[in-house]
């Protein structure tokens, strides 16, 4: 079959295609943003789901998009859910749920996590969140891997009629190789549920539910230990180490053997929940453990629990230190993991190498609305801007210096107005217009509700633009139609254009408003130059 | 056969189009690959790198481990250093001489640019310069990836391919700048490395190199180049090279022979002599 170059997200993308998909649903974000423009790329263009096509558009938020994922389901076709890890956060009520309900198409959830944080505020692992919804995951370590596990997934979601994980880190995410592709198959027809009772979570049904997910836990784990993603290779010559490696931690570790050195015995995890039986023989087998996983501690915690040593045997890895804490995984770390000497290197020269951060493009429109809000805080020393997720982010650096808090999408106006509520003046909250639609319309009917004294700034740049510029669900008059429309008073809505050449007029305005004891909303306005360029 | 590559440069640099010709190439030529590439946040002007691996056997992991790499190859210098020690001690580092100044506490370039001449293997180009005389700065990646495709493993007209493939959507002007300069990056790279293997310092060969056109310097000029560097006259072109920032220079023996056989105490006559078209 035909070899395509593809990033890991890509892979996703086509795995879920080619497994009969009818629906896509996302919100954009690093790693995870390419999974859904790549299936966007290959379906726009055909029919609608239909008539066999895909769906693909993007949702209001990761929330939204679980659910209307779950409708598709409902209707017996097959959806596939992408978005970053911290997104499984926002969409975790459904997720938490549908795998008590049941569903009816295939349903894949692809949550791409962050080790290293190199795009994200936290590096949680989302393994823990399949364990929690009590339902099978993949994880994936190659890109062939991940087209194929995509495929296998949509297969075991319908075969025990529970959402699939599918776990991505970044690394895989954003790494591009050849992957072999196979012959696409057919997408579900219309057939909605016949049992719209186990879809209907009233304590009664929701009980059965549970009962029900959980009696198919045993099977779910014969499916695991049997499943071809997890390999137990016990070295015939024995020996004192045993490794566990999963996902892309299997990678490193076969890189330090390359060179034709002996492999210990090991298991590698491709699918969970854990294959305890694999487990449980390597541990048999060895003296020692060492755990690979680009992540938290998942199957190491789960093996060395609250008394440390099963069977008395060492368990080593990130809870020992063994492997650091903290942090993206590679093939060093797992060198010196495996208590091998580094690899011989040359020595950089003695010049002093300067940090290069990533900053705001010259000519963006958040640098004058920054700059307005710097001059804001010369007049009000005591003024805070509770910021928020997106490029605006970069306003936190210098020259700047004007986001004082950034915690998740929307937490700029309802931390704002716990701040007001304590006391605080002046406040005042930034949010871009993509993240404002995405979480920061109910806490702006919240703050209507009591007329607290703070102003939120939209900046409306018609894009989402850290992750690469896709479109927003509201921007320009829609947006100022929706913020009049969940009550501010029009007196105090300003639409500025983010522009020098009106910089003092906006100054005045920023500062009139500041000062007003009461909400007021200011909407700078001007597109993103990226996508402007484009 | 195994090439570990890592790209380097700052976000908007067109790193992705080098990993994208590069991965092209070893795919027709038949090999194994695997490209870690950065996408997010830091694209927004902040230090990026790609890891390439080519192979015929199996990849194993997406990053190339410290000391295993056989190319460091970085459009920016300082960007360059913060790989070093990702090569191998038989490694290189290929780098363009052109700062992308966007930070407050930007190092003397020259300082940079000496210290990546102590290292044991090194091409540096000026890749400005060539990308505009091939038709737009832009294509300052593909002067690079021309400098540093003897170290790649890969067939010449197998990434020239590549290259027509990247830029397809753009246009034959646009491809053919892009093929130009990497053909000048490829010419570039000799030259310097010719230069050094010569005898001259790393500051005589960039300056040269950096002003000949197409980067296209005649192997028997190499020698003569040196002996010129080598005589007091050598003082006075460093010095026109590094002041005067507009002047080309023709590649052939004519332009140091005619330095040679006029006086050589004539100060004012260099630029002249230099930059006769």
């Amino acid at each position: 079959m035909e070899r395509r170059p593809l990033l890991g997200d890509e892979a996703v993308a086509l795995g879920a295609i080619h497994a009969g998909l009818s629906g896509a649903y996302s919100y954009p974000g690093t790693p995870a943003t390419e999974i859904f423009e790549f299936v966007h790329a290959q379906v726009h263009k055909g029919p609608p789901a239909t008539e066999g096509g895909v769906h693909a558009r993007w949702s209001a938020n990761e929330k939204v998009a679980f659910e209307e994922a779950l409708g598709m389901s409902y209707a017996g076709r097959r959806a596939l859910v992408s978005f970053k890890h911290v997104g499984l956060n926002v969409a975790a009520d459904p997720f938490m749920n549908s795998s008590v309900s049941g569903i009816t198409g295939g349903l894949v959830v692809a949550s791409a996590d962050d080790p290293g944080m190199h795009s994200s505020q936290n590096e949680q692992d989302s393994r823990y969140y399949a364990h929690f919804a009590l339902i099978p995951a993949f994880e994936p370590c190659t890109g062939q891997e991940a087209y194929d596990m995509t495929r296998e997934a949509f297969d075991v979601s319908e075969r025990f009629g529970v959402p699939v994980m599918l776990r991505l880190v970044t690394r895989l995410a954003h790494s591009r190789s050849g992957v072999e592709l196979s012959a696409p198959r057919a997408v579900n027809p219309l057939a909605p549920t016949k049992n719209p009772t186990a879809w209907t979570l009233l304590p009664s049904n929701a009980r059965k539910g549970y009962a029900l997910l959980t009696s198919k836990q045993a099977e779910i784990l014969k499916w695991s230990e049997s499943s071809r993603f997890n390999q137990l290779k016990l070295n015939p010559k024995g020996g004192r180490i045993g490794v566990i490696a999963s996902g892309i931690g299997f990678n490193y570790f076969l890189e330090n053997y390359h060179n034709g050195a002996e492999i210990p015995s090991y298991v590698k995890v491709g699918a969970y929940p854990i294959p305890r039986a694999l487990v449980e023989k390597l541990i048999d087998a060895v003296d020692e453990v060492i755990l690979l996983e680009d992540g938290y501690p998942f199957i190491e915690g789960m093996l060395s629990g609250l008394l440390g040593s099963p069977r008395g045997k060492k368990i080593h890895g990130r809870l020992d230190g063994t492997v650091p804490r903290t942090g993206e995984l590679n093939p060093d770390i797992v060198r010196a993991a495996l208590g091998m000497p580094a690899i011989e290197r040359q020595t950089p020269p003695d010049v002093p190498v300067p940090n290069r951060p990533p900053r705001l493009c010259d000519g963006c429109p958040h640098i004058d609305s920054y700059t307005i809000l710097r001059m804001v805080m010369d007049v009000f020393p005591q003024t805070r801007v509770f910021s928020d997720i997106g490029c605006y982010t970069l306003g936190a650096y210098p020259p700047y210096e004007a986001a004082h808090s950034c915690i998740d999408m929307g937490a700029s106006i309802s931390m704002a107005m716990g701040a007001a509520q304590a006391g605080m003046r002046p406040v005042v909250a930034t949010i871009g217009d993509s993240t404002f639609m995405h979480s920061g319309m109910t806490p702006l009917a919240g703050a209507v509700d009591q007329n607290l004294p703070m102003t939120v700034v939209i900046l409306d740049n018609a894009t989402t633009a850290m992750t690469g510029g896709q479109d927003t669900m509201a921007t320009g008059s829609r947006l100022l139609n929706v913020v009049k429309g969940l009550g501010v008073n029009p007196e105090h809505i300003h639409v500025l254009e983010a522009h020098r050449k009106h910089h003092e007029a906006n100054l005045e305005i920023i500062k009139r408003e500041v000062a007003y004891e009461g909400l007021s909303v200011i909407i700078p306005t001007r597109e993103c130059v990226v996508t402007a360029k484009k | 056969m195994e090439t570990n590559i890592i790209l380097a440069g700052v976000g908007g640099q067109g790193i992705v189009s080098i990993s994208f010709v590069i991965d092209m190439a070893a795919i027709w030529q038949g090999l194994q690959f695997k490209q870690a590439e950065v996408h997010g946040m830091s694209q927004r002007g902040g230090a990026v790198s790609s890891h390439l691996r080519i192979s015929d056997s199996t990849v194993h992991s997406d990053l190339v481990p410290k000391g295993a790499a056989q190319i460091v190859l970085s459009v920016e210098p300082v960007e360059s250093l913060r790989y070093v020690d990702y090569l191998s001690p038989t490694g290189t580092l290929v780098a363009g001489t052109d700062p992308f100044v966007n930070i407050p506490d930007y190092p003397e370039v020259d300082k940079i640019l000496d210290g990546i001449a102590t290292l044991p293997s090194h091409t540096l180009v000026a890749a400005d310069r060539l990308a505009r005389q091939a038709g737009s700065g832009r294509a300052q990646n593909m002067v690079l990836l021309g400098a540093a495709s003897p170290y790649l493993g890969l067939k010449i007209e197998l990434l020239e391919r590549g290259i027509r493939e990247a830029f397809a959507a753009k246009g034959e002007k646009i491809q053919k700048t892009n093929i130009d300069a990497f053909h000048s990056g490829i010419a570039a790279g000799e030259a310097y490395r010719a230069c050094l293997k010569a005898g001259m310092a790393s500051r005589q060969a960039r300056a040269l190199v950096g002003r000949i056109v197409g980067g296209k310097l005649a192997p028997e000029a190499v020698p003569m180049w040196k002996d010129l560097f080598a005589q007091p006259v050598g003082a006075g072109i460093l010095e026109v090279l590094t002041s005067q920032t507009a002047g080309k220079i023709q590649g052939s023996v004519e332009i140091p022979a005619a330095i040679a056989a006029a006086d050589a105490g004539a100060r004012e006559q260099l630029p002249a002599l230099l930059f006769k078209a």
